[in-house]
C-alpha cells in the first residue's frame, strides 16, 4: 500500500477537530458508570454538568473544552507499505497548522523561554510525533490526542528503589491523585507507568492515560494492579473537579517494561475527563475515522 | 445554600453576602484573564484601560474568530469556544486584583489556596467554581465580546465578555473563611491512611 501524503495532512487537519469535539463512547459509557455509582449531590451535579456539555458540543457542533491542549499524533505503521517517514512526519505539522488556521482553533503552543505563541499550535518537537510499527498489513493508522494542560501539569516521575517494591508504586499513585487533587479536572483516567528507564516510565504513563476505557494492561500482574488502584483512588473522595465525591477517577491504567535490577521506577500523568481521542485508519480500501 | 442572580459590577456588601455552598448566576459583564495575562500586569507593570472594580473576572483563554469590527462584534472578535483553566497557577495574583484593581469575584476550576482564601476575607471576594472541560456548555453563556486589551498576549488577552444566565457558579470559597476546596483536602487526607492499608502497603 503506497500512503498519499496529502491525504495524511487532511487527516491530521481533521483530527485535531474531531478530537476537539466528540468525546469517544468509551468515555461516554464511563460517565453513564460513575454517574449511577455517584452518592454525593454535588458529585452528581457536577457530573450531569459534564454529561450535558457532551450533549451541547455535539448539538453546536462545538469544541468540548477551550484546552486545544498540546497536539500528539501517534502513528502505528503496518507490513508492506510504502511511505516516506520524513514526508509523513511534515504532512502531519501541515495539517495540524492548518486546523489551528483554518478552524481557528486556539494555538495553545509557545515557546518554552520566550513564550511566544506562533498561533499555529506548532513549534520545536510539537506537535509530538510517536511512531511505531504493527504486524497488521496495509494499514497504517494515526491516532490524535490533543492533551489538556490542566491534566499534563500533574504529570510525576519517581525514582524508586527495588527495597521500597510494589509499596512504593502503590503509595506514589494515591499521593499523586491527592497532590493533583481538582487542578486536573477530575474524573480522571490515571495512567500509571511502571519500570522502564525514566524516560520510557513516563511515556507508559502517557500511553497508560490515553488508553480507552474498558481496556486492560496486557500484563496479569499490571492488570491486577490497576484493577486494585482504580477501587482504591474512588475511596479517597476528591470527586469530580476536587469538591468532593467518589467519582474522582474513570479508572487506573497500567502501562509496564522491565526495568533494571537496582531500579523501580513508577510515573504518572492524568488525563482529564474530557479524554479525547480520534483516529484515522488508511487501508487499501481507502480511509476511515474512529476512536 | 441560596441561589443569587447577580448582575455585574457587585458591591463589597454583595459579594460578602455569598457564603460557601450558595449558586450564582451572573448576567453583565466578565473580563477573561489567565497566567500571561497577569505576569504582564503584576510583574513587569503594565496596566490596563479597563475598569475592574466590582467586577468577575474568569481564568480563561478563549478560541476566538477574528471578524470585521460591527455593532456585533465590536472588538473585532467572535467567540468560538469560550472554557475554565486550573486556577492553581494563578494563586498569587489574587490579592494583587482585588487590592489593585477592585475585583470581588474570580471564577476558575479547582481552586485556590490559603492566600487567596485570605485575601478574599481581607478584601471581600469570593471564588465560584465553574465546571472543568465544560467549555461548549459555558459558551453559550457568553453574548458577545465587547472589548479587549493588552492583545499582544493573545490568546492570553485581558477579555471583556457580554454575558447572560452565567451559571450556576458554587461558591466555593468567600470571603469568611470558608472554602469547600479545605473541607475535602482534609478529608481526603484522613481517608488516605485508611486507603494505603487497603492496598496492603506496610509503611507509609
Amino acid at each position: 500500500m503506497k500512503v498519499d501524503l496529502s491525504k495524511v495532512e487532511d487527516a491530521a487537519a481533521e483530527l485535531y477537530v474531531r478530537a476537539l469535539k466528540i468525546l469517544p463512547p468509551d468515555i461516554k459509557q464511563g460517565f453513564q458508570r460513575l454517574s449511577a455509582g455517584e452518592t454525593t449531590a454535588t458529585g452528581k451535579k457536577v457530573l450531569a454538568t459534564m454529561m450535558t456539555n457532551i450533549t451541547v458540543a455535539e448539538q453546536t457542533d462545538n469544541l468540548l473544552c477551550q484546552d486545544t491542549g498540546v497536539p500528539i499524533y501517534n502513528v502505528v505503521i503496518g507490513r508492506g507499505v510504502e511511505v516516506d517517514g520524513q514526508g509523513l512526519k511534515q504532512a502531519l505539522r501541515r495539517g495540524c497548522e492548518r486546523a489551528t488556521r483554518e478552524y481557528p482553533l486556539r494555538s495553545s503552543v509557545v515557546h518554552p523561554l520566550t513564550r511566544k505563541n506562533e498561533h499555529s499550535s506548532c513549534g520545536p518537537e510539537v506537535p509530538v510525533i510517536h511512531m511505531d510499527f504493527s504486524d497488521q498489513p496495509e494499514m497504517l493508522k494515526i491516532e490524535m490526542i490533543p492533551k489538556g494542560s490542566g491534566s499534563e501539569n500533574n504529570s510525576f516521575l519517581k525514582m524508586a528503589i527495588p527495597a521500597e517494591g510494589v509499596d512504593a508504586i502503590k503509595a506514589f499513585v494515591v499521593d499523586c491523585v491527592i497532590a493533583a487533587g481538582g487542578k486536573t479536572c477530575p474524573p480522571t483516567i490515571v495512567g500509571v507507568g511502571v519500570g522502564g528507564t525514566s524516560d520510557l516510565c513516563v511515556a507508559l504513563a502517557k500511553r497508560a492515560a490515553t488508553r480507552p476505557l474498558g481496556s486492560a494492561c496486557s500484563d496479569p500482574d499490571g492488570a491486577k494492579l490497576e484493577q486494585e488502584l482504580s477501587l482504591a483512588v474512588n475511596q479517597l473522595g476528591v470527586g469530580p473537579q476536587g469538591l468532593g465525591g467518589d467519582s474522582t477517577a474513570f479508572a487506573v491504567h497500567i502501562e509496564l517494561a522491565a526495568t533494571h535490577i537496582t531500579m523501580n521506577p513508577v510515573a504518572v500523568n492524568m488525563q482529564c475527563h474530557s479524554a479525547r481521542r480520534a483516529s484515522a485508519v488508511f487501508t487499501p480500501q481507502g480511509m476511515e475515522y474512529g476512536f | 445554600m441560596a441561589h443569587h442572580e447577580l448582575t455585574t459590577p457587585v458591591t463589597e456588601a454583595q459579594s460578602r453576602a455569598l457564603r460557601v455552598n450558595d449558586t450564582v448566576t451572573l448576567g453583565g459583564t466578565l473580563f477573561g484573564i489567565r497566567d500571561a495575562t497577569q505576569i504582564h500586569m503584576f510583574d513587569r507593570g503594565r496596566k490596563t484601560r479597563f475598569d475592574l472594580r466590582g467586577h468577575a473576572v474568569i481564568h480563561t483563554a478563549p478560541n476566538v474568530r477574528k471578524v470585521a469590527v460591527s455593532g456585533e462584534f465590536p472588538a473585532g472578535y467572535a467567540p468560538v469556544c469560550v472554557g475554565t483553566t486550573t486556577s492553581d497557577r494563578m494563586e498569587r495574583f489574587t490579592r494583587p486584583l482585588l487590592e489593585q484593581y477592585g475585583v470581588r469575584m474570580i471564577i476558575g476550576k479547582g481552586g485556590l489556596r490559603e492566600s487567596s482564601l485570605k485575601a478574599f476575607q481581607d478584601l471581600g471576594g469570593v471564588y465560584l467554581a465553574i465546571v472543568g472541560g465544560t467549555a461548549a456548555l459555558e459558551t453559550t453563556w457568553i453574548e458577545g465580546i465587547e472589548d479587549v486589551d493588552l492583545d499582544d498576549l493573545n490568546p492570553e488577552s485581558l477579555w471583556k465578555f457580554r454575558i447572560r444566565g452565567f451559571g450556576p457558579l458554587l461558591v466555593a470559597m468567600d470571603s469568611h473563611g470558608g472554602s469547600l476546596y479545605e473541607v475535602v483536602q482534609r478529608d481526603v487526607d484522613a481517608m488516605r491512611s485508611k486507603v494505603l492499608a487497603g492496598l496492603g502497603v506496610k509503611s507509609a
